[in-house]
């Protein structure tokens, strides 16, 4: 078993594990690298069925390859696909920085959505690598009931044993790909044949290394222009994933308030 | 120095051919855990461009000497940086390995964070302060890992230059830490005297140390190994759903050791049906043939109908897991409120989950001292053995046959409290069946401890063949008679010769042997006779586990007569056929006699007489409340 079977089998196992132990799930589709990945992950861990919705609560500002790329995919790979839109801008809370501000909409969005259906469970696939708050997860994170996340108090979480019952009203974050490196990503995406949106390829000696809204989000200077390229880029790289993500950069503590109250 | 990552791997794709080795990092709070990871990231060039330079000018501003120190705390501040690089997990490459190093950190939290951790470790590094030496909490991460079944320790005494380079003192704590480490059954696969701050032994050995010839920290972290090869172990698959998306039905779980395919004939526990793997299913292309091995989550069908659930364990007929209601467990726990005994929790055992009632807490242990303290409670950071009872049976190995599936943790509240090891499982313990109901004796035991004058008891008799048991139990037994108390001898020979005529010499013979004496000699007691055990029972284990069963009616008697006298009498003549060589598994010649470390009386027979023993055994009967004169108390209560 070499090092991409071992990561796959090992979200399989959590995809089954939230899947057998929570109710209601569902799983955030941002239309991303990293969560294209988590269906085709999830696709597998149940023999080709998505057995919860895709969730993309929708800022409205993605890059029209990302819309084009969910209608497309949500009929061919048979998603339960829901849309919810994010509340706007006003209703946010406005100390953050404006980068931050503008992605806490996504917070208030999920909010609305957990409400409306209410989920006990949200599928994410955030990294421990991508970013220093995040490296802090546990791989079921339970969240209070306004959705905040307790960094102080996380429950222990050993071997591959997960805390799964979040109390009334509150709910469980699952995150099947926390283990996964982006070059991981990639070399996956390549094995397995994932579909991508062309914005991670370079044109004119730039690309996008995170795909977020294209207000606050900005290529890096790249001349990778296949996936190859790319896996052979983050080998000598030392520009950090996030360097073209406006709200990591406005102020030490933006992402971690983010996501303390709840962000991804 | 820094080690360039050779060229050749460089086309590699990160996470395709390189292996990714996991190290938790654990030690004393200043013993130079920042420092070492600073040097470390130096060293193997993980660090960005101009980084150090940048540190140094810094430090030189404010006219303070550089510590590597500042670099992780400078990463973790600015957070920006092209490198995983958090308090928790910190990546970097050596020649031949990724490797990601977990950090605990927070002092008040140190140990749930360090376990949430250090349970996804391959390895260890465990720091040594080479000025302080080996402190508590170096012995308490040393248990801890011990209890995460991580083998692999590297051991790293830092500091070395405020103890000028001395092999002496290096030798001393190495030697100590090793015998620490190996009595818990873990080798340290190095010891490596280091200056971090100055890169001493981390990745060069240089003059200071040149008497030292063995490996250097990369060098350690290059050999380790990934993981532990669970292929070559019997199959484990614990059920986690069975799905039925489409006409198939599959049964989807993570194989934890073995392997299997299509074609084999397994066996699912508790319950034991069988059945025949029919397909390995999987996705897109289905159904994948050859053998899957552990680590693969699966899906298979079976070639028959058969109720399955959630929690089962599938494995090969023969090598199947033990169903059983009855554990013992190593745990730590890490919630407020101690682990008591009678506590009501919620178990998970692999994917099976059921409630459990602590029946007894036979050690509680803070493993900073290891000191063991009154065994009512295991508070929270310390370690304990348990025995629990469980709801349902369950499918159950033991930790050190299967590190995987030998594990469990314990649930309060919805949140996990506490984890560790299967020590034992108590298969004799079967499962009782909802058609068995225990009918109660029609006389109450105060009846009858009115009637002998005594309570109901357990005085267990060990010690080697020939020490004087059997002849101290006969002369007990027609004391307590004449006095008009109920005594029963139990020789474990007599019963040998009919109840447990099916058993042998063999360590689970003996073990089966002691159960049934300790069963029957407890019902005795519970209707308030006074069972007399004489069995050599020579493992400690055993006789645990018959003081379990008998509870506080339990007085255990150790006959510790020396070996030369025992042999002496010989009055079996049992001694001198084993010499001869015509007995095996024989107590006494092979030396396997445990003996007690706090049993109720010990007794040398080669000091006192048969009538003084019987005095002072009778002594502490009185004093431990088994023997009683208030012949009217007792009545006043009928």
């Amino acid at each position: 078993m070499d090092h991409l079977d071992a990561l796959e089998a090992q979200s399989i196992y959590i995809f089954r594990e939230g899947f057998a132990r929570l109710k209601k799930l569902a799983l955030l589709w941002s239309l991303g690298k990293d969560s294209n990945v988590m269906i085709w992950l999830a696709r597998k861990a149940f023999f080709g069925k998505v057995p919860f919705p895709a969730l993309h609560v929708d800022t409205g500002k993605k890059f029209p390859e990302m819309y084009a790329f969910r209608e497309h995919y949500a009929k061919e790979w048979d998603l339960d696909l829901r849309v919810d839109p994010c509340p706007p801008i006003d209703s946010v809370d406005p100390t953050l920085p404006p980068a931050a501000r503008s992605a806490a909409r996504k917070t208030e969005g999920l909010k609305l959505a957990l409400a409306k259906y209410g989920f006990d469970g949200l599928i994410a696939g955030i990294r421990r690598d991508e970013e220093a708050t995040r490296a802090k997860e546990r791989v079921f994170s339970p969240r209070g009931t306004e959705g905040g996340w307790d960094v102080r108090d996380q429950p222990p979480e050993f071997w591959d044993q997960f805390n799964a019952s979040p109390p009334p009203g509150a709910h469980l974050r699952i995150h099947p790909i926390l283990h996964w490196t982006e070059a991981d990503i990639w070399a996956y995406t390549k094995r397995e044949n994932i579909p991508i949106i062309p914005l991670y390829l370079s044109q004119n000696g730039k690309r996008y290394r995170s795909l977020g809204d294209q207000d606050i989000t900005f290529p890096v200077s790249s001349n990778a222009s296949s996936i190859d390229e790319i896996l052979h880029e983050l080998q000598t790289t030392k520009v950090p994933e996030r360097a073209g993500r406006a709200l990591d950069h406005e102020t030490e503590d933006a992402f971690e308030r983010l996501r303390v109250a709840g962000y991804l | 120095m820094t080690i360039a990552v050779p060229p050749a791997t460089l086309s590699t794709p990160n996470g395709t051919t390189r292996p990714l080795v996991r190290i938790v990092i654990v030690g004393h709070v200043d013993h130079g855990k920042s420092t070492l990871v600073g040097r470390l990231l130096h060293e193997t060039g993980s660090l960005p461009d101009g980084k150090l330079e940048m540190l140094k000018a810094v430090s030189a501003r404010r006219g303070m000497p550089f510590e590597w120190s500042f670099l992780l705390d400078a990463l973790q501040t600015e957070r920006d940086q092209g490198i995983t690089i958090d308090t928790t997990q910190i990546s970097f490459r050596t020649r031949s390995r990724d490797v990601v190093l977990i950090d605990a950190p927070g002092h008040a939290e140190f140990l749930r964070n360090m376990i949430t951790g250090a349970s996804q470790a391959d390895g260890a590094v465990l720091i040594i302060d080479a000025l302080e030496g080996v402190r508590d909490q170096t012995r308490r991460h040393g248990y801890l890992l011990q209890l995460l079944g991580i083998k692999q320790v590297a051991v790293v005494v830092n500091k070395m230059d405020r103890v000028d380079f001395s092999a002496e003192r290096f030798g001393a704590i190495s030697d100590e830490i090793s015998a620490h480490l190996i009595g818990l059954g873990v080798t340290p696969t190095a010891v490596i005297p280091i200056s971090a701050r100055d890169g001493d032994g981390v990745a060069e050995r240089t003059d200071n140390i040149n008497w030292y010839i063995g490996p250097t920290v990369v060098e350690a972290l290059d050999s380790l190994t990934p993981s532990q090869p669970l292929d070559q172990l019997a199959l484990r698959l614990p059920v986690q759903a069975i799905y039925k998306f489409d006409d198939r039905r599959i049964v989807a779980g993570r194989i934890e050791s073995g392997k299997l395919q299509a074609g084999d004939d397994i066996v699912i526990m508790p319950a034991g049906k069988i059945a025949k793997i029919k397909t390995v299913e999987s996705w897109p292309a289905t159904p994948v043939e050859g053998p899957q091995g552990a680590g693969r989550s699966v899906g298979i069908t079976l070639d028959r109908e058969l109720f399955i659930e959630r929690g089962d364990v599938i494995a090969h007929a023969g090598s199947a897991p033990r169903d059983t209601r009855r554990l013992r467990a190593r745990i730590f726990w890490l919630h407020d409120q101690p682990l008591e005994a009678g506590a009501s929790i919620l178990v998970r055992l692999g994917t099976r989950e059921t409630r459990a009632t602590v029946v007894a807490i036979e050690k509680a242990v803070d493993p900073g001292d290891l000191a063991s303290e009154a065994a009512t409670a295991i508070k929270r950071n310390h370690v304990g053995e348990i025995d629990l009872s469980l709801a349902q049976p369950v499918a159950a190995d033991q930790a050190d046959e299967f590190p995987r599936s030998g594990r469990l943790v314990i649930e309060v509240g919805g949140r996990i409290a506490g984890g560790g090891l299967v020590l034992s499982v108590d298969s004799g313990q079967r499962a009782a069946t909802a058609d068995i109901v225990p009918v109660e004796s029609a006389l109450r035991p105060d009846e009858r401890a009115a009637r002998f004058r005594h309570k109901g008891a357990v005085l267990w008799f060990t010690g080697l063949p020939g020490s004087g048991k059997s002849t101290l139990a006969k002369a007990l037994e027609r004391r307590l008679f004449d006095r008009g108390g109920s005594p029963i001898l139990l020789d474990g020979d007599t019963l040998r010769a009919g109840l447990n005529s099916d058993l042998g010499f063999a360590p689970q013979d003996r073990a089966e042997n002691i159960r049934r004496l300790a069963e029957i000699a407890a019902h005795l007691a519970a209707n308030g006779h006074i069972a007399i055990v004489a069995a050599v029972s020579p493992a400690l284990d055993d006789r645990a586990a018959a003081r379990r069963i008998a509870g506080d009616r339990f007085r255990e008697i150790h006959v510790a007569t020396p070996a030369e006298i025992c042999e002496q009498r010989d009055p079996k003549g049992h001694y001198a056929k084993a010499r001869a060589g015509a007995l095996q598994n024989f107590t006494g010649i092979g030396n396997d006699y445990q003996p007690p470390t706090a049993s109720e009386l010990v007794i040398d027979t080669s000091a006192l007489t048969v009538a003084e023993a019987a005095d002072t055994i009778e002594a502490m009967l009185a004093r431990s409340g088994v023997l009683v004169d208030e012949l009217v108390d007792l009545a006043a209560n009928i």
